[in-house]
């Protein structure tokens, strides 16, 4: 399926596919490890996530990107779980840990690494970088470098809906730092007192940069917050696809029918550092291994695997099919042209001739 | 022809913002069943509904952050600060998202919010109730600031803001809300963000907006008396600042007074003093004085009148100016 958008700003018609329709079968949502073309794409969406990854913290390390980037290795099961639940018209926030959110709503790869690399082609034309890669086409609002700044966001684009009378959701991706942030209270609180459709999805990794959860909070889980806005909060592992993507559809389901939000807490953890500074010194090696053990994407192929849905030959064709887009992304984003310095100016404020834009 | 407060000229200003773009939506504390605290939104729940006239929490920062999403999903918000010390906590919304979202998205995310806030003091009112925070807004790149300083220019620049494309930070002088004049409904604007001279002289050119314009007024009729001739412009517009008018004028009087109510460190009247003294450096007779608020926490009620800067404050700098 395609869509084709017109940005007001270069006048440049884009064209988008749209990577996920959300699996259905008699009007329920299907679990990605019961249907075989579900569990591929997932599959593949799961490494694209990690290869894109494992590609940026290496042109990092050799001082071929600039800046700085947050990795979510370890992590791809929630952003592509959400995701998979929801609809093409849908969206999302995202948060300064947003590649994997960024791919599983299904951003196009070459564009996306070329925004990391500050290159014209990038989703912000390279001025957004890591950070603030906003793909409006697929309904990404926006990562944010503000921690909790997509919750108040996500609140209002789904009030947008409500006010229009469409059946659109948004899902609003943040970590458990977020939580304790003013605009965590004050976007669950309108989101409640409206009945929004909204998913607030808490990806708990269990450190906010360096501080834990063990002292950050006086509760055990972030979904005991939930009570206190009268919704509904869950608990799910995190690393396990079908659990995540099962509260998501019937969070997204609430949603889109009346029923208000939702706040989810998928635990799940980032094996790398919090950014490309830090030296881990608030975490043992053992911990950070025990981690590695629940490998979200090696527990989704041995599941498919042992039930006999996939065979092992489609679990590495699903693999090399992301490492091949990935190599391609790096190599087609690094032929384009260099943001120009001489256009910083450009987009400070809006054209005159955008203001009847109606999105 | 009516004659209305500015209170009322901003009221019916809404209603017309309202009336010709069905994507305009109101948001604050207070601003439906009860029309807002100075009245502003009065009737205008009444008339076009809950779900345009939204009567939310206290909860600044999510107003503005679920503003930001609206922005983004094709509506034009405009957020009601109930008194300027409130917009503090909505600060971080403003100034990390609405001020930069047009920006990092390269155009794609539009930004078109209008944040009202009612500033200054002279009502009797406190701290965090009588403020002047337009500095802080001035300085973010990203955000436009204006202020109005009578009822036609609140009737007109408050449905120019609203349908302006870019964040609009529009400060009302809430001490002026009930100050009358004849507001012609039909007449052509001036441009939005464009300064204009209130008054003609020649001796020295005093620059002021919002509350203060009033202030600039009433010292050049005594300044009259005294047989000297003050040129006023009132600035309207803060961020972009509209300085032609202002060159033109100190090029003919070689002074310039800035006056303002908020604090004179780092005010408006700091940048509007360092840009013509760079531009008008061979007209000037004076160095270019400031009038502004004292460097204190807003004063008790009691004692605001000490604060304020008022005609006295005015002339004493008039006279320094003409004294060098």
């Amino acid at each position: 399926m395609q869509t084709v958008v017109t940005n007001v700003q270069t006048r440049e018609f884009v064209i988008t596919a749209i990577a996920h329709q959300p699996p259905v079968q008699d009007g329920r949502p299907v679990a990605p490890s019961s249907d075989p073309t579900t569990a591929r794409t997932s599959l593949a969406t799961m490494w694209k996530i990690r290869r894109f990854e494992e590609a940026v913290d290496d042109l990092f390390a050799r001082g071929l990107m600039h800046g700085t980037m947050h990795l979510s290795i370890g992590q791809e099961a929630s952003a592509t779980g959400v995701c998979l639940a929801l609809r093409e018209r849908d969206a999302i926030t995202s948060t300064h840990r947003g590649h994997g959110h960024c791919i599983a709503q299904g951003a196009d790869l070459t564009r996306m690494m070329a925004e990391l690399l500050a290159k014209e082609s990038g989703y912000c034309r390279g001025r957004g970088g890591s950070m603030h890669i906003a793909d409006v086409a697929t309904g990404n609002l926006g990562a944010n470098g503000i921690v909790g700044g997509g919750i108040p966001i996500a609140a209002g684009a789904a009030l947008a809906y409500k006010m229009r009378g469409e059946d659109r959701v948004v899902a609003s991706f943040f970590g458990d730092g977020a939580t304790n942030e003013g605009a965590f209270h004050e976007g669950l609180n309108l989101a409640a007192i409206w009945d929004l459709p909204v998913v607030f999805v808490c990806e708990n990794n269990k450190y906010g940069m360096s501080f834990s959860t063990e002292f950050s909070m006086a509760v055990p889980h972030v979904a005991e917050r939930a009570a206190a806005y009268g919704m509904p909060g869950v608990t799910v592992d995190g690393n396990d696809l079908d659990a995540v993507h099962a509260a998501a559809a019937e969070a997204v389901d609430r949603a889109r029918n009346g029923g208000g939000p939702t706040l989810i807490e998928a635990e799940t953890y980032r094996w790398k550092g919090h950014s490309k500074s830090d030296k881990n010194l608030y975490r043992t090696r053992e911990e950070i291994a025990e981690w590695r053990e629940r490998d979200p994407i090696l527990a989704f192929e041995t599941k498919v695997t042992e039930s006999g849905l996939l065979t092992a030959q489609d679990v590495a064709a699903a693999r090399d099919e992301a490492t091949e887009a990935i190599k391609n992304a790096v190599r087609e984003a690094n032929a384009g042209v260099d943001a120009d310095p001489g256009d910083l100016l450009d987009a400070v404020f809006a054209p005159l001739d955008t203001q009847d834009v109606t999105r | 022809m009516s004659t209305l407060t500015l209170g009322k000229a901003l009221n019916t200003g809404l209603r017309k913002a309202m009336e010709d773009d069905p994507k305009v939506v109101l948001m604050g504390e207070d601003i439906g069943k009860l029309g807002g605290v100075f009245r502003i939104t009065d009737g205008l729940q009444k008339d076009f509904g809950e779900a345009r006239v939204v009567d939310t929490p206290l909860a600044e920062a999510g107003i503005v952050g679920t503003a930001v999403g609206l922005a983004m999903r094709g509506y034009k918000p405009v957020v009601e600060i109930q008194f300027d010390g409130f917009v503090f906590p909505a600060y971080n919304q403003i100034v990390t998202q609405v001020a930069k979202i047009h920006a990092r998205s390269r155009g794609k995310l539009p930004m078109p919010i209008t944040i009202r806030i009612p500033f200054g003091g002279g009502i009797g009112a406190v701290e965090h109730h009588s403020e002047s925070p337009e500095a802080y807004f001035a300085h973010t790149t990203g955000l436009k600031v204006v202020a109005v300083s009578n009822p036609a220019d609140a009737y007109w620049m408050l449905q120019q803001a609203i349908a302006h494309p870019d964040p609009v930070v529009f400060f009302e002088p809430k001490r002026r809300y009930w100050d009358k004049a004849e507001v012609d409904l039909d007449a052509a604007p001036p441009p939005l963000f464009s300064s204009r001279v209130v008054r003609a002289g020649d001796d020295v050119t005093l620059l002021a907006y919002g509350p203060m314009v009033k202030t600039a007024l009433q010292a050049a009729e005594a300044a009259e008396a005294e047989g000297r001739s003050l040129e006023v412009v009132d600035l309207r517009t803060l961020s972009p600042l509209d300085l032609a008018p202002v060159e033109e004028s100190v090029r003919r009087t070689g002074r310039c007074v800035v006056v303002h109510e908020a604090q004179t460190t780092l005010g408006l009247g700091a940048e509007i003093a360092a840009r013509v003294s760079e531009s008008c450096f061979h007209s000037l007779e004076a160095p270019v004085l400031r009038v502004g608020g004292y460097d204190v926490t807003y004063p008790p009620s009691k004692l605001e009148e000490e604060y304020l800067p008022d005609l006295d404050r005015v002339l004493e700098a008039v006279d320094r100016s003409m004294g060098f």
